[in-house]
């Protein structure tokens, strides 16, 4: 198009007018658009690049080297003086990773009287072997006498050699597997007795000092706790102050003062909720340390102020026709509310729920004072017990000097940014499901 | 569905207002030094296995500071038993435990730690000195007598054995109990070698004044606090080839495929030369009980005899395969018998 040029004479106002700048506006559309696709290519990018380190550092988690033996459960070994009967004790204290050692040792065809080379394949072996096997006897002590074929897990700088995650390029003094042990994991890969198999450990296990070992159990049902005290604390009082607010509350200073507070609180970061909480809950109130409990109402109140402002938006989503009718057919308010406004306004204070509890799913913050960045190897029974939380197991692997506890680090980010992203899609299929639309 | 969660809710208050006289506690809580917490948690682990009548301690990390803070917030329930440290108690911290009620408390030094500097594997070999290093990071040095800003920017400025890199060097952040060891071992130590407190005084500073001067760090890029752990110095150094980095023993011991280590004084840091007393740069670890705990809450006396017993902390042990140096015979001879002694501070 070109531009309009006033040649004098009577050429019409009008048409001149409409050319002005009609190419600009076009340009400044395309590139307000370039700078859209721009914005959305860099969010992608980077997201794309967290996926990517993170699953390829961290697949290799769920999978775990394992050694399989003929376990020979002696009798002199656990029980030498024949005092299992008397002494409940016996059993618990026998020394298990002897038994291991021993079969290993069987199994590699050392001679058992070298102690260099015996000492060297017992490295092999993981040192949670002693609880695996004491569990196998005190379940069922007729096994004692008799030879049983048992997974052992390999240690963890082995499974990091095996999984190619240490140099083994470099001098043998400098890393902490021996060339020796190479040759024996060569051996037992080709005989298939040393297997990568599922980690179930890393799901089922607390947390340990040792990589093979460790796992989120702990965290996993710490998590489940809070989300629970959150979910029955924060749902009942942040519906029934949206409601009392929306529906029911005088318009004056005072609620305007209460709503500016509220969307304050919205804002506030998560860390000060764990200062409130240490204060209130544990050095007030007494309640234990590290516990899930304590943990659950820090985040109840973290998360507050996000279900009362999806509550109140959903509330007032609801036409004010529907109310009308309901009153004018001669219903109370109470049950204008609950009989009407309410079920109407569930989709979007389930979907503002779930977005909040997807939140606190994800601190850490508030957690560290109350004692919950903790290391906790007993599952707690009660929300009253020591637990620590997904998202604090995966920031204190992060800071182990072992190797094995890096691919760690990344399995446990998948399994919390699975168990996000249920939650998010759970949100959003309610949404999609019960909204209506006016 | 409200009538139930309001119900279920009301129920959660009520256990939570019924917990404040809740029955006694039978798990140690154990908090405190960052650098403490792997062999706190390889005993704690050991304790929870071997004695299958305890439950596993629970450790918490968060720093030395953070760890005797609320170890002194008094006597009871709700606080903790034991505080672990990179450093010892500092009279102010005693003051303010004996304000709160704990007023009897029991040192126990279990081991010794020492302090590296490593630099990418692909590196040459470095030998260092404290002076060198003192040179290299400080923020103002004695050039002839007078005190001046750092002028130095590589390192074979400050001793020309050592490589033609950009002085770039990642040391530990303020709040780590790492950095005091690292200032009076090793800066001021170089300060006393290369006269900086002469030139401070000099220069017109009191004593107290010329002391901070010398393990004052330079501000120009030249020292890096790391606030994190000594994971992220290391992700600094794979990231920059040529930073040295300061780590403990046991992190370079287990991450020796990735990173090469210096000598300080010609002496190659190892559990030997370490626990021997050649290797300057070490200090010892120690964690605080609380006496008036012991017999109160189960399992206490017993995870700290366990903590110092030979299979757990001599010289064939977890914790010495994990990087900890040893103490000498005689001295965890000593440990014991003052903790069986019940002896305070």
């Amino acid at each position: 198009m070109s531009d309009a040029v006033y040649k004098g004479g009577d050429a019409p106002r009008a048409t001149a007018r409409r050319d002005i700048g009609i190419k600009k506006r076009y340009a400044a559309e395309q590139r307000f658009r370039i700078y859209g696709i721009i914005a959305i290519a860099v969010g992608i990018f980077f997201l794309a690049a967290l996926l990517w380190s993170v699953f390829s550092n961290g697949y290799t988690a769920f999978w775990q080297s394992s050694i399989n033996l003929d376990v020979t459960f002696a009798e002199s070994v656990i029980d030498p003086d024949n005092e299992r009967a008397t002494d409940p004790n016996t059993l618990l204290t026998a020394n298990y990773p002897k038994l291991a050692a021993d079969a290993l040792v069987a199994r590699l065809g050392i001679d058992p009287e070298n102690r260099r080379l015996v000492r060297e394949a017992g490295g092999l072996i993981s040192n949670g072997v002693r609880t695996q096997l004491r569990d196998m006897v005190v379940a069922d002590p007729s096994i004692i006498g008799t030879t049983r074929n048992v997974w052992v897990l390999a240690s963890g700088d082995v499974d990091s050699a095996i999984k190619g995650q240490v140099n083994l390029e470099v001098d043998e003094s400098r890393r902490k597997v021996s060339d020796q042990q190479l040759e024996w994991i060569r051996t037992m890969e080709a005989d298939g007795v040393l297997e990568q198999r599922f980690n179930t450990g890393l799901f089922t296990r607390g947390a340990s000092s040792r990589p093979e070992t460790a796992g989120m159990g702990v965290a996993i049902v710490g998590s489940l706790y809070m989300m629970l005290i959150v979910l029955l604390l924060a749902l009942p009082i942040g519906v029934a102050a949206s409601i009392y607010l929306e529906e029911f509350a005088p318009q004056n200073k005072l609620t305007d003062l209460i709503e500016v507070n509220i969307n304050n609180l919205a804002a506030v970061p998560s860390i000060v909720f764990g200062l409130l909480g240490l204060a209130v809950f544990i050095n007030f109130m007494h309640l234990p340390r590290s516990a899930s409990l304590v943990g659950g109402l820090v985040l109840t109140l973290m998360t507050l102020p996000t279900i009362i402002i999806a509550t109140r938006a959903a509330l007032r989503a609801v036409p004010p026709s529907i109310r009308s009718a309901a009153l004018g057919l001669g219903a109370s308010r109470t049950q204008t509310v609950f009989h009407h406004v309410l079920p109407l306004a569930a989709p979007g204070i389930l979907t503002g729920t779930i977005i909040g509890l997807a939140q606190a799913l994800g601190e850490t913050a508030p957690l560290l004072l109350i004692g919950m960045v903790a290391f906790v190897a007993d599952y707690p029974t009660t929300p009253l017990d020591p637990a620590t939380a997904l998202p604090v197991q995966i920031y204190m692997w992060a800071n182990e000097a072992e190797r094995a506890f890096v691919e760690r680090t990344s399995g446990a980010i998948i399994v919390l940014l699975l168990f996000l992203a249920v939650m998010n899609i759970t949100a959003i299929i309610l949404r999609r499901r019960v909204e209506r639309r006016w | 569905m409200n009538k139930f969660l309001l119900s279920a809710s009301a129920a959660t208050i009520a256990l939570a207002g019924a917990v404040g006289a809740a029955a006694a506690r039978d798990q140690l809580q154990i908090a405190g030094s960052s650098t403490v917490l792997p062999y706190a948690k390889i005993v704690a682990e050991n304790f929870g296995e071997t004695f299958p009548n305890f439950k596993t301690p629970v450790v918490e990390s968060g720093g030395s500071s953070a760890g005797l803070k609320e170890f002194c917030k008094g006597v009871g329930e709700a606080t903790i038993d034991i505080a672990n440290a990179s450093r010892k108690i500092r009279e102010k911290e005693v003051a303010a435990c004996a304000e709160a009620g704990v007023t009897e408390i029991q040192e126990v030094q279990f081991g010794y730690d020492g302090i590296v500097f490593a630099t990418d594997i692909q590196g040459p070999d470095w030998a260092l000195e404290p002076v060198d290093v003192y040179k290299a990071l400080a923020a103002k040095v004695a050039v002839d007598g007078e005190l001046v800003d750092n002028p130095y920017k590589k390192w074979n400025e400050v001793n020309p054995d050592l490589p033609d890199w950009d002085i770039v060097a990642y040391i530990p952040g303020e709040k780590h109990g790492t950095r005091e060891v690292f200032e009076e071992k090793v800066l001021a130590a170089g300060c006393e070698v290369a006269e900086g407190l002469k030139a401070a005084e000099a220069a017109g500073l009191d004593e107290d004044a010329a002391e901070s001067a010398c393990i004052a760090v330079r501000k120009d890029g030249g020292a890096v606090d790391i606030d994190g752990d000594y994971t992220e110095t290391l992700a600094r150094i794979d990231a920059n080839k040529t930073g040295v980095g300061v780590f403990g023993l046991s992190f370079y011991e287990n991450n020796a495929d990735k990173l090469k280590v210096a000598t300080i004084n010609e002496i190659t840091p190892t559990v030997e030369t370490i626990s021997a007393g050649e290797y300057p740069v070490s200090r010892p670890l120690q964690f605080y009980v609380k006496k008036a705990h012991i017999g109160v809450v189960p399992g206490l006396k017993e995870y700290v005899e366990f903590f110092l017993d030979d299979q757990m902390v001599g010289p064939e042990s977890p914790l010495a395969d994990y990087g900890l140096v040893p103490a000498p015979d005689a001295e965890r001879d000593a440990q014991r018998k003052a903790f069986e002694a019940g002896e305070t501070m």
